[in-house]
């Protein structure tokens, strides 16, 4: 069923009575061309885009639980292209080219808003590191424009430019920087992934990886035995207990973040604002909410909740920002489970089992990549070679030493 | 959250620096790349018992080797690195309160 205004109106006048689930519920087969573990984006954007690009449509995603109830279904939306270093550059590049024709190719509205983020710097050492970040976004093809304090406070009059500690001197904006609407994104994706014949199985956990002389045959899951011969590990948090299934020790400590939500609000704040020396940003989504995240809880986890020190931290990050968010009451927070790599730069490579291929490590910054994610991971799992725009996210490059250190902070999984 | 620090008692989570797994105690003796990767940037990363270093940083300034569960946020033991990361033993077992068996 192709959605579009008219058919809302349609529907409207007939009582809605014709809308139809937006994607199949299928028993699985005994066999496929290629199974996807993970119904998150990554995973629902890797079968969509290995159907769109490849012509490969006889293809499952296997969903321990239902599609969207991972992090796609809670993350603070956040959708930009401002990486520094050749390797990250060119891909979040790709990626934010894919956000800007999705609606249409997916036909679906993921309410992606363009409304623009601003990174705000506070020394003359971060304003000559952030010019140098915004040449290496316009050389790349992007947008970036230098602020300086009074042209950030002609965008947010609202924030404390005189606070002691990060006296705000200025702001790197990104016109085309923006947000979206994350469930959205997960079914629009599964929609459209569905409707070319993709098999979408959810409640199948996958328990083992079936190898034979060195090359993937299936896999094992809780509704049966499935064969193929291409296998793609995309459960983010997951991976290294996925991983182990065939075998492989990961470069991943899986970590606790946090983000947060407060009541419903008029329209308050019109960016994304980054306020990188608080670890804290946020956004106002259309309901009304300000939606707001800090760092890490900073100790390896699992929980999916976390603790009160980072609560408390990220608070008093947004005080010191703009003291006004002490006026709005918070309503919920949450905590998702991140794959941080040791560089934080994600991973899509082939492993060192034929057949068996990997998308993990995308630290907190997963949301923005999701149709780059899916498109390099579908070129890769189809051709067997790395997309040009994602050829540096090799898994063995932190043996080798080209690592993708975006922060420069070390091999520490933690730090990123 | 707290740690049970064995020099200084049950601490606020505030107090201490986590800084990894376990596997930072086996740093390689010699050069050979894959024994380096592993040590730096390979990880178990289980989902429930772990053992991972803690530093009490606003405390004793200890190392603290902490066995604990990733998935509860449970903590079963926290151990001195320079009593050999065993609880029980070594400077740990010197410190009990005074009267305790």
């Amino acid at each position: 069923m192709q959605y579009s205004g008219f058919r809302v109106i349609a529907e409207g006048l007939f009582g809605n009575r014709g809308w139809k689930p937006a994607w199949r519920d299928p028993t699985p087969k005994p066999a496929y061309d290629a199974i996807i573990i993970g119904g998150g984006g990554h995973g629902l954007s890797t079968a969509y885009y290995l159907a769109k690009n490849h012509g490969l449509t006889n293809i499952a995603v296997l969903e321990k639980g239902w599609i969207g109830s991972g992090n796609i279904g809670r993350n603070t939306t956040i959708v930009r292209a401002n990486y520094f270093l050749p390797g990250n550059s060119e891909f979040y590049s790709h990626s934010l080219k894919l956000w800007e024709g999705l609606e249409a190719d997916l036909n679906y509205n993921v309410m992606h808003s363009q409304r623009g983020l601003i990174n705000l710097f506070h020394s003359d050492g971060q304003r000559d590191a952030f010019a140098r970040r915004g040449n290496a976004m316009v050389n790349q093809g992007d947008d970036a424009e230098l602020l300086d304090r009074e042209g950030v406070r002609a965008h947010l009059p609202y924030l404390d430019f005189e606070q002691t500690r990060f006296p705000i001197y200025g702001g790197l904006l990104h016109r085309r920087g923006g947000t979206a609407r994350h469930d959205a994104v997960a079914w629009g994706y599964a929609r459209a992934a569905d409707r070319r014949g993709v098999d979408l199985i959810q409640n199948c956990e996958v328990t083992g990886i079936d190898i034979e002389n060195g090359r993937v045959t299936g896999v094992q899951t809780t509704r049966g035995a499935i064969r193929a011969k291409k296998v793609g590990i995309v459960v983010a948090g997951r991976s290294s207990q996925v991983a182990a299934m065939a075998g492989l020790r990961l470069p991943i400590e899986s970590h606790i973040l946090q983000a947060f939500v407060t009541e419903g609000l008029k329209p308050v704040i019109d960016h994304v604002i980054s306020f990188g020396m608080g670890h804290f940003y946020i956004s106002q989504s259309d309901k009304g909410g300000l939606v707001f995240g800090g760092d890490l809880d900073f100790y390896a986890s699992y929980a999916a909740r976390g603790n009160l020190p980072m609560v408390e931290h990220v608070m008093e990050a947004g005080m010191t920002l703009m003291p006004m968010i002490g006026r709005a009451k918070l309503l919920r927070s949450w905590g998702g489970i991140m794959d941080m790599s040791p560089d934080g730069s994600p991973i899509i490579d082939k492993t060192p089992v034929d057949g068996l291929y990997l998308d993990c490590g995308w630290n907190y910054g997963g949301f923005k990549a999701v149709p780059a994610s899916g498109w390099t991971m579908a070129h890769l799992m189809a051709t067997d070679q790395p997309h040009e725009v994602a050829r540096r996210f090799r898994l063995n490059r932190f043996a080798t030493g080209h690592l993708l250190d975006e922060e420069g902070t070390g091999s520490q999984h933690n730090l990123h | 959250m707290r740690l049970t620090c064995p020099l200084c008692g049950p601490r606020d989570r505030r107090e201490f620096y986590y800084y990894g797994a376990a596997d930072y105690l086996n740093r390689p003796a010699g050069g050979d790349p894959a024994e380096w990767d592993a040590y730096l940037h390979l990880r178990d990363n289980p989902a429930g018992q772990t053992r991972d270093l803690w530093y009490h940083e606003t405390g004793c300034a200890q190392w603290l080797l902490v066995t604990r569960d990733t998935v509860t946020h449970s903590i079963s033991d926290v151990a001195l690195v320079a009593a050999g990361g065993a609880s029980g033993g070594g400077i740990a077992a010197k410190v009990k309160p005074e009267g305790s068996a």
